[in-house]
């Protein structure tokens, strides 16, 4: 099977098709057998292509797999994987990670997901599932660690990076190839095994020639995984897919679109663009492009972050606003330390509470001046809970800050707020104290 | 109720009580004017709940008696009646009939006694002030009112007394106007009060068609203004109005003048260029010239120069283009002079010729 190309030097060599995903060896595999109407070699049951140079059976096969730039990659059940990696005792349990008794599974395991075990399940469902789980309370400080030395990988193979979160990215590898002696998918493949070698987790590669493509397709061959869509088959390939697959589509709009009758991608497409755009806005033009394997955004690396938050669930459920204020300031502590570190300022302050039965609100309110102080995103964050902390019964407390701006435009002087700047500076003295001294150095009163 | 009225007289006054009245309402009296009649007078009453005017009006009424109608309709159609027109008025039933000339209109009514009446109350600080000079406070810090609705209390004019001194102060936080006017008598002791936007513009459309004095009547939570034949009232904005002497800085050294009508044309000019959203211009001034610059990623760049009085060391410092115009337009004179520190500190801007009005802007990074 191997160097059919090789023996037929004297008629033009088709480009190569083929990846070993574990020496990257490239090669061009031999014509299919020419029965119309039959399935391509790979994609016969049963048939595997082996790497002519490694002998792997970890290979792809694609006509435009070495044409391909654009690539979302995301890691395997992320924090579960970076637990498993540091002990190696529970490797093959299940695992979850995730806030006590009463929060909820933020990373399942595949083995804990075999048991029907997923993300965002309240802990206690999760439990019933699967009651043999390992559960792991998060260790955040060290997944974004991990997340940055995975983040820095990727920065090595390409500028072009655009993180959506700890532990994935858009990569944009369109003109790397001399660079790296390679193609993007040969780079990516590349990538992932260094990823799994030093970063020890597994992460899932879509390639394609665009960004919604890309994501869908890291999805389809998790975990390990390497999928491709080209642009010849995209369109017949999302024909049959549920307009959940597009990215923005949530439950909302989903319900929306089915109402109105269309419940696959091939639907949307004998919608007009008029229409479209007059039944669901902006987001009717994208759902018109998105069908059509249509997506013009970049690869942006510096639209990384959108906002900094952080929440916590409850030992028991909470009414009074006094109990809730006291911990919503270490939460406001612990953004502002966010803010500061990355360089960031919030134009916008969130709340967000979940109630006793599990309902989600979420206040926001522009800030005049940007922050980077948690001062200020308590006053504010108390402002909006005051409202909110009419008796009823909440499980989770959430802060965040949004609209992200750069560091200089945070805690101006304002005019009609004079104790805002006395607040500023000691918020800075007290910060320079701690980075001299430790986190615990000096406190405020209402962290007692 | 029965009365006969000239238009023009009839549309002035339904203009003033109209503007007040808000174009969507829950509830329905709300929309509507109360039309009073007696003697040889016609009331006019329109109200929110939060401001009222009452405006007396000449008519010769041949039957006493009120009503309320729809005032938008009421004026929209008096508007479109001929120069010149008299307009009768009739009561018929719960129907208000307005006849002129060969026009005839039926509006619903709803009963007077629905009437919500907004009373001032006891009101124990009353002076006077000159047309003139409540305009001039108006006008030279009403442009700094915030519109943020969470600090409610900067949503109008905080007026105060001290020292002999009557001062008006508006601000937004990037900005500060602050005019001062002689105590007028009977206002010793007033207290501190927040007039809110909408009332200053009420109030702003009323000045323009009097002249003479207006009188004012305050309480802690209400104030009245009093003109020859309208009266205006309102309630105060029940908030803490920051302590802004501490943001007015003292310590500005660098001095530079400038002929407002170049500068501000020339501000116009560049900011074309600044972006929508922040709309920042770029002031380096060195002795003898100012340069006005501004960019923007999407649409390129601008340059001017102007001539300006300084002397000091150059410096760099952005403004936000609609504020240096919006305070340029109030400068009388037609000479500012721009007291600065540093790039990032309040700049104070004057009037070289007119020390009753002070203006603080907060520099933008630029």
């Amino acid at each position: 099977m191997p160097d059919g190309a090789e023996n037929q030097a004297d008629i033009p060599r088709p480009d190569p098709d083929c990846l070993c995903r574990d020496c990257l060896h490239v090669w061009t595999a031999p014509a299919a057998p020419q029965n119309e109407g039959e399935a391509s070699e790979s994609d016969r049951r049963g048939t595997v292509l082996l790497c002519p140079a490694c002998r792997s059976r970890r290979t792809m096969r694609h006509p435009e797999l070495h044409r391909l730039s654009i690539a979302h990659i995301d890691c395997d059940a992320f924090y579960a994987s970076v637990e498993k990696r540091d002990n190696p005792e529970i490797r093959d349990k299940p695992v979850i990670v995730g806030g006590g008794r009463r929060g909820v599974v933020s990373a399942a395991c595949y083995v804990a997901r075999m048991y029907g075990v997923r993300s965002a399940m309240p802990m206690f469902k999760a439990l019933q599932a699967c009651p043999d789980a390992v559960v792991i309370r998060p260790n955040m400080e060290k997944y974004a660690g991990v997340g940055r030395e995975i983040r820095q990988m990727m920065r090595d193979a390409t500028p072009l990076v655009q993180p959506l979160s700890i532990d994935e990215a858009f990569l944009d590898l369109t003109g790397t190839e001399s660079l790296h002696g390679g193609s993007p998918a040969r780079t990516l493949a590349g990538l992932v095994l260094r990823i799994e070698r030093d970063a020890g987790v597994t992460a899932s590669i879509g390639l394609s020639y665009n960004k919604f493509l890309a994501k869908v397709s890291s999805d389809l061959d998790k975990p390990r995984g390497f999928a491709v869509i080209g642009e010849a088959e995209a369109v017949d390939f999302l024909t049959e897919k549920p307009v959940k697959m597009i990215w923005g589509v949530g439950k909302a709009l989903e319900r929306k679109l089915h109402q109105d009758g269309l419940s696959t991608i091939g639907q949307l497409r004998e919608m007009p663009l008029k229409n479209m755009i007059q039944r669901y806005g902006s987001m009717g033009e994208r759902l018109y492009h998105f069908s059509r394997g249509i997506d013009d955004r970049k690869v942006d690396p510096t639209s990384e972050t959108k906002s900094i938050s952080n929440e916590t669930t409850f030992a028991e459920d909470l009414s009074d606003f006094h109990e809730l204020a006291h911990i919503l300031w270490p939460l406001c502590e612990s953004v502002a330390r966010r803010l500061k570190k990355h360089e960031y300022s919030a134009g916008s302050v969130q709340l967000k509470l979940r109630t006793a039965d599990f309902k989600i609100l979420t206040r926001s309110r522009k800030l005049s001046t940007p922050t980077q102080l948690a001062e200020i995103l308590f006053r504010q964050g108390l402002e909006l809970l005051e409202k909110e902390a009419d008796g009823r019964r909440y499980r989770l407390l959430g802060i965040g800050g949004a609209d992200l701006g750069p560091p200089e435009d945070a805690d101006v002087p304002d005019l009609a707020d004079p104790d805002r700047d006395k607040a500023a500076k000691l918020e800075r003295v007290m910060d320079e104290i701690r980075e001299k001294l430790g986190s615990d150095a000096v406190i405020k009163g209402r962290s007692l | 109720m029965k009365l006969t009225i000239e238009r023009a007289e009839l549309l002035r006054s339904l203009n003033h009580v109209q503007s007040v009245v808000e174009r969507r309402n829950t509830i329905p009296i709300l929309s509507n004017v109360l039309i009073e009649a007696s003697g040889s007078t016609l009331r006019l009453t329109a109200t929110d709940m939060d401001i009222a005017i009452v405006e007396s009006v000449a008519a010769s009424i041949g039957t006493e008696g009120a009503t309320t109608a729809p005032a938008h309709t009421l004026y929209d159609i008096v508007r479109k009646l001929p120069d010149g027109a008299q307009v009768e008025l009739g009561k018929e039933e719960d129907r208000l009939e307005l006849r002129s000339g060969r026009s005839r209109f039926t509006l619903q009514t709803l009963p007077t006694e629905d009437f919500p009446v907004m009373t001032g109350g006891d009101m124990p600080h009353t002076f006077n002030l000159s047309a003139d000079i409540l305009r001039g406070i108006v006008d030279r810090t009403r442009f700094a009112i915030s519109t943020e609705e969470t600090r409610y209390y900067l949503n109008g004019i905080y007026v105060h007394a001290a020292d002999g001194i009557m001062r008006a102060v508006a601000t937004d936080g990037h900005r500060l106007a602050r005019v001062e006017t002689p105590l007028p008598e009977g206002a010793e002791g007033m207290p501190g009060v927040i007039m809110p936007r909408k009332t200053v513009s009420e109030l702003r459309k009323l000045i323009d068609e009097s002249e003479g004095d207006v009188e004012i009547a305050l309480s802690d939570t209400k104030v009245r203004y009093a003109f020859d034949k309208v009266e205006l009232t309102s309630k105060l904005i029940d908030g803490t109005f920051p302590d802004y002497e501490r943001v007015i800085p003292s310590g500005n050294t660098k001095m530079m003048q400038v002929d407002c009508k170049a500068f501000s044309n020339a501000v116009d000019r560049v900011s074309t260029i600044a972006t929508e959203k922040m709309r920042a211009v770029k002031m380096a001034i060195a002795p003898g010239t100012m340069t006005l610059s501004a960019s923007s990623q999407d649409s390129g760049s601008a340059v001017e120069e102007i001539e300006i009085g300084y002397d000091d060391d150059a410096i760099e410092i952005g403004f936000n283009s609609r504020y240096l115009l919006d305070i340029s337009g109030q400068i009388e004179s037609g000479q500012a002079r721009f007291e600065m520190a540093d790039a990032s500190s309040p700049t104070i801007v004057r009037d070289v010729e007119d020390d009753s009005a002070l203006y603080v802007l907060m520099p933008m990074r630029v």
